[in-house]
């Protein structure tokens, strides 16, 4: 595929997992959304990308996934690689597990269960996906991109549609998965608190470009009114230009 | 099988009173409960139509060489059934319907397939169905006869060409409007072409596809009659013409039932089937999603 520069197929551990070099997309005649864009995510790293709202996060997922074409800039992730959007996206004519197995050539029924049950999804295995909830959705989704074994994992906004108990359940989902599976992710979040729980460092886009870096090494598992972890959310929130 | 199965086969009951999952205990009571209450306000009305109908050939106020009574008319299907004529006919007009419907689904589907799956095969093929579709194909009789004689070929034409239409225009609309996040999905699965058409774009097109194939069941009758009554020594259609040389309004009458009865099997047919294909909607889904 296009998007892969040959450098992804000898990297070592020293290498990041995902290289980003001037990066630059703009739709039309308007100024660009993404502006000579650099950024690394190390094997096994956890980042969150907060921005508001049109201000490109889901414009770079979209190139790193290989979505959009790679005009200007140069791109190099692993091929193994999955997104979760924000929405489901299931087939509804197949049953979750078969909406799980999707694509992924030599996988079984039981491979797919397994996922299933490691997301807490093992007794609607057989569920058509339109009789399944908001989170039950986006936990087959989460499975779907497993069972591909990704060394580096996308999530646009994947809880940004669910109540907030069923978003925190899904955060300590995502934790645990992660400090189990040890892939690189690229977590998509409006909610400060989220990239505060979950990532290793936070990135803040702005005018197509990263404004600001913090990196979070609280150790796991995080609480709310962890001093450290207050302090962290005031310096985050300044960033995103928002003043307590 | 899952909760989710039973529990949409088991609305099948309350929808369309099929016997064979009458086992299913608590709709099949709640159906049954319901049933007297309904179909009696329901039925009441044509009952009484017919009544009267009856009464007013008895006493005279209605011509029965014009209007046949009901009585007449049943004896008159019972002796058709004995004597085999019904059967007869009505074999020649299953099959000329079988036979155009099946054609149209071959000319429907892989049309609606070429100018659905490619820009290219909807530019050659698009444009002059749409142009086509605007002619009455009734229109063309005069002009088939023409070509193919009066023997079953012009008939059959006839009828695969009125179905074919609605086959392919649901079609063609059912996969261009596959939703694009589903197919942006199977890009970054990695999945091919041909995998992305046969796990995508097909089972999310069929519930369109089975809408088109009940119109275009309901078209194949209406070609039927049509033809069967312009030119034909057989069929459903002739039957009817034969009997107005003689008179026989009674005859009429039932060839008239016949139609409407192979009318309503199948439209029925279709739509078991489509329950049947369509398992996956849950049934507030299914409820806005057919039509009729
Ligand atoms: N296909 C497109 N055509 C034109 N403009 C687009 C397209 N996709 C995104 N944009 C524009 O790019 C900007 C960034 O969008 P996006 O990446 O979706 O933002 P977000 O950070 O909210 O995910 C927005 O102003 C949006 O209007
Ligand atoms: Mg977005």
């Amino acid at each position: 595929m296009n998007y892969i520069s040959p450098l992804a197929t000898v990297a070592t551990d020293l290498q990041p997992a995902v290289s980003v070099r001037g990066l630059s997309r703009r739709f039309g005649n308007g100024s660009p959304v993404l502006d000579k864009l650099n950024l690394d995510i190390a094997q096994g790293e956890f980042v969150a990308l907060l921005g508001r709202s049109g201000s490109g996060k889901s414009t770079l997922l979209r190139a790193l996934s290989g979505l959009d074409p790679v005009r200007e800039g140069q791109i190099s992730c692993p091929q193994e690689s999955a997104v979760v959007f924000q929405e489901s996206r299931l087939l509804p004519w197949k049953k979750v597990w078969q909406n799980v197995m999707l694509g992924k050539t030599g996988a079984t029924r039981s491979d797919a269960r397994k996922v299933l049950e490691e997301v807490g999804l093992g007794h609607r295995t057989d569920a058509w996906p339109l009789t399944l909830s908001g989170g039950e959705a986006q936990r087959a989704a989460l499975a779907r991109a497993l069972i591909r074994e990704p060394k580096f994992l996308m999530l646009d906004e994947p809880f940004a549609a669910l109540d907030a108990l069923t978003r925190l359940n899904m955060q300590d989902l995502v934790s645990s998965l992660w400090q189990r599976h040890k892939s690189a992710v690229l977590l998509v979040t409006h909610d400060v608190d989220e990239a505060l729980l979950l990532a290793d460092r936070a990135v803040v886009l702005e005018e197509g470009r990263i404004r600001a870096e913090l990196p979070i090494s609280l150790p796991h598992p995080r609480r709310h009114y962890d001093p450290a972890f207050v302090q962290l959310r005031s310096t985050l929130l300044k960033h995103l230009g928002v003043d307590e | 099988m899952s909760g989710a199965v039973q529990h949409s086969t088991a609305s099948s009951v309350s929808r369309f009173a099929i016997p064979s999952v009458a086992t299913f205990s608590p709709s099949r009571r709640k159906w049954l409960g319901r049933l007297p209450y309904r179909n009696f306000g329901r039925y009441l009305s044509p009952l009484l139509m017919i009544l009267c109908w009856q009464a007013a050939c008895s006493t005279g106020l209605l011509s029965t060489r014009l209007v046949a009574s009901p009585v007449q008319i049943l004896g008159t299907g019972w002796t058709l059934v004995q004597d085999g004529t019904l059967s007869t006919n009505m074999g020649v007009s299953l099959l000329r319907a079988f036979a155009g419907l099946s054609l149209a689904l071959v000319a429907g589907i892989s049309l609606a397939l070429i100018s659905g799956l490619s820009r290219l095969g909807e530019n050659i093929v698009d444009a002059p169905l749409q142009i086509f579709r605007t002619l009455p194909v009734l229109a063309l009789v005069p002009l088939f006869i023409l070509w193919f004689g009066i023997g079953e070929t012009p008939k059959i034409l006839l009828v695969a060409l009125g179905s074919t239409f609605p086959i392919y225009l649901n079609l063609h609309k059912g996969i261009r409007s596959i939703d694009p996040k589903l197919l942006e999905m199977t890009r970054t699965l990695r999945l091919s072409r041909s995998q992305t058409i046969r796990d995508v774009i097909l089972p999310g097109a069929l519930p369109d596809l089975l809408v088109g194939v009940r119109f275009a069941v309901g078209i194949s009758w209406l070609m039927l009659v049509v033809a069967e009554q312009v030119n034909a020594d057989s069929g459903i259609g002739h039957m009817m013409m034969d009997a107005q040389d003689f008179l026989r309004t009674d005859i009429i009458f039932v060839g008239l039932a016949i139609y409407g009865l192979l009318g309503l099997i199948s439209d029925q047919c279709v739509r078991v089937l489509e329950h049947r294909a369509l398992v996956w909607r849950p049934l507030h889904i299914q409820r806005t999603g057919n039509i009729g």
